[in-house]
């Protein structure tokens, strides 16, 4: 048994689980593994990235991405269509994700706060996005799900270009 | 002096094809932000983004960087944003509240009307130095006039009023104010600010095209058309699937529905696509039923039901908005370079309306708007790809010729598509193209009438 999982006993997950599962959700974004990515959401899951710094909720104010899982499902099957303007050619991305943190443990989810850095590349243009994530995880048939997803990215308010593949 | 002169500006409109440097060529480009953007009326910000003494917003001219703000007399001014000392930028935040506006280079301050309030040292400069002279100052754009809480303003000191300038267009700004039951709207929730690398006028033009949704969008359509409804959402899905829904409408629908009118000085609008339920006056909605209600109290059921049967879609009024009234949409185009635009987006909440009312709007905001929509991500590409392709050197002219045989007048001194999809909105811009850029934008009504 790891230490961190003596010291909270009501985990969902330890560390090193967690770890994993961010570096595998960050593998199946990089391969364009949609479907496989929205497969690790729950049925009532929701994926978030802000328009503002320290933005409270995406009801009041506009985000540059808020998909409730219906628009989720939508967004990852255009994501998978042949014919998709936006992304012809594709992009080629690499991800990094750091500095886990584990900042709320109930017995039945954790909220993980984690670092990342993503590079995307498309048609002689290099893009760099970094941020916070903050994923709400729960255990679901043995299995680790996203119950919830934001991005905060540093520059979320900057002018910026199309955002196709999401973070 | 530039290499364009009048009679060779000229040859590049004509009535059914424009020449391809209209989009490339930077000189063009620089005497488009002297005789256009220069010259006429530009949106500049909404009352409420201003509403207390010393509230500020920063905005673009053409590519002169300026601020809205409000004095504390409560007159609104807009002000350069650069110092009459050695020249710097003094307000460096996109908007706040200031008691006064200080340079960070030598500290001169100045009123929130521009005037100077101080110059520390100011015993080393000569009396020469006039401190009421108001060219030594945050120099005030000479014409700043509002209809209806929208604010624009003209870098040159005379020329039409701004009711002129608006025309019949205005009635679309009617449209947008009216819907509020307390007869009041506030621009709120953010703004969307997105970068294409390709001509402003890409954009305008796009924003009352019909013919493109099928095209451009083929994507969000398939993806939305197979959604499974049963699947939860919070409203914000199924506002978005919906509208990616409606984009996949027959050509049928779009050439025979929805109507594109146009009028003088290069304002137009279509007209409204949608036969969706919740999209528009959805009488079935329980949030608009409840909404419909606030209206009729405020205003009395004949004009409720007056205001919620206009069905506008995007209103363009030329050169720098397209604003949409039945999700309080409004879009503010910043030309960068003759390659380079930038979009600020907003929306407005509707006074006295309920709370579910805007939160459509931030969902609609997000899917039409948004920089990382399922839908508006087709349309910068399509930007991009047209900044690139034009680049090229293949056809000279691009063609606007669509339904050009066919347009008939309209009672407003405006001309109509007889089919939705005729380009006259796109010949309509070029008519105030030529006006401002080849006869000091004088004969432009005329022309149209």
């Amino acid at each position: 048994m790891s230490a961190a999982a003596k010291l909270a006993p009501a985990a969902i997950a330890d560390r090193g689980e967690i770890e994993d599962f961010l570096a595998h959700e960050a593998a199946l974004l990089d391969e364009a593994r949609y479907d496989e990515w929205l497969g690790l959401f729950t049925a009532d899951a929701w994926y978030w990235v802000p328009a503002q710094l320290g933005q409270r909720d995406p009801y009041e104010t506009i985000s540059l991405m808020y998909d409730d899982r219906r628009l989720l499902e939508t967004r990852v099957r255009r994501l998978m269509q042949g014919l998709l303007h936006a992304q012809t050619p594709r992009s080629a991305t690499s991800r990094q994700v750091t500095n886990v943190a584990i900042v709320e443990q109930q017995p039945d989810a954790a909220l993980v706060r984690s670092k990342f850095v993503v590079v995307e590349y498309r048609r002689d243009t290099q893009r760099l996005f970094a941020g916070t994530y903050f994923h709400r995880l729960v255990r679901a048939e043995g299995a680790l799900k996203i119950a919830s997803k934001r991005v905060d990215l540093v520059n979320c308010e900057a002018e910026l270009e199309g955002l196709v593949v999401p973070f | 002096m530039s290499k364009h002169s009048t009679q060779t500006l000229a040859q590049l409109v004509q009535p059914d094809r424009v020449h391809r440097t209209l989009y490339t060529d930077p000189a063009i480009f620089a005497l488009e932000m002297e005789r256009i953007f220069e010259r006429t009326w530009i949106y500049v910000g909404h009352e409420s983004q201003v509403r207390n003494p010393g509230d500020f917003v920063a905005t673009r001219i053409g590519t002169k960087p300026v601020l809205l703000t409000r004095h504390g007399d409560g007159r609104i001014h807009v002000l350069h944003n650069q110092c009459a000392h050695r020249g710097a930028q003094v307000v460096a935040d996109a908007s706040g509240n200031a008691q006064e506006f200080r340079c960070c280079y030598h500290g001169w301050s100045y009123h929130t009307d521009g005037r100077i309030k101080n110059i520390p040292l100011r015993h080393g400069y000569s009396q020469r130095l006039d401190v009421n002279d108001p060219k030594l100052a945050m120099v005030q754009v000479p014409r700043v006039q509002s209809y209806r809480g929208f604010v624009f303003a003209s870098l040159v000191a005379d020329g039409p009023s701004l009711a002129d300038f608006l025309g019949y267009i205005a009635t679309s700004l009617d449209d947008m104010v009216d819907r509020a039951p307390d007869g009041e709207i506030e621009v709120a929730g953010g703004s969307f600010k997105h970068v294409y690398h390709g001509n402003w006028k890409l954009y305008l033009e796009n924003l009352l095209d019909v013919a493109h949704p099928l095209f451009v969008h083929q994507s969000s359509i398939e993806a939305a058309k197979v959604q499974d409804d049963s699947v939860p959402s919070d409203g914000s899905g199924e506002i978005a699937i919906r509208q990616m829904r409606q984009n996949g409408a027959s050509y049928g629908f779009f050439e025979s529905q929805v109507g594109i009118w146009a009028y003088p000085n290069g304002h137009g609008y279509m007209g409204d696509y949608h036969d969706d339920a919740k999209l528009v006056a959805a009488m079935n909605d329980p949030v608009f039923r409840e909404y419909r209600e606030a209206l009729e109290v405020k205003k009395g059921a004949a004009e409720a039901k007056r205001i919620l049967e206009v069905k506008r879609w995007n209103t363009n009024i030329y050169p720098n908005v397209s604003f949409m009234s039945q999700f309080q949409q409004f879009r503010v185009v910043h030309p960068i370079a003759v390659d380079k635009t930038v979009v600020y987006t907003y929306q407005f909440r509707l006074k006295g309306a309920p709370d579910r009312i805007f939160r459509h709007a931030i969902a609609f905001a997000n899917v039409v708007n948004g920089t990382g929509s399922l839908v508006l991500t087709d349309d910068l590409e399509t930007y991009n790809r047209i900044g690139t392709g034009m680049g090229s050197a293949g056809a000279e002219w691009i063609q606007i010729g669509r339904g050009l045989d066919t347009d008939v007048p309209d009672a407003h001194h405006g001309r109509r598509g007889k089919n939705s999809t005729s380009e006259i909105y796109l010949r309509n811009m070029y008519d105030a193209w030529l006006g401002y850029m080849t006869k000091g934008g004088r004969g432009l009504a005329a022309a149209a009438e």
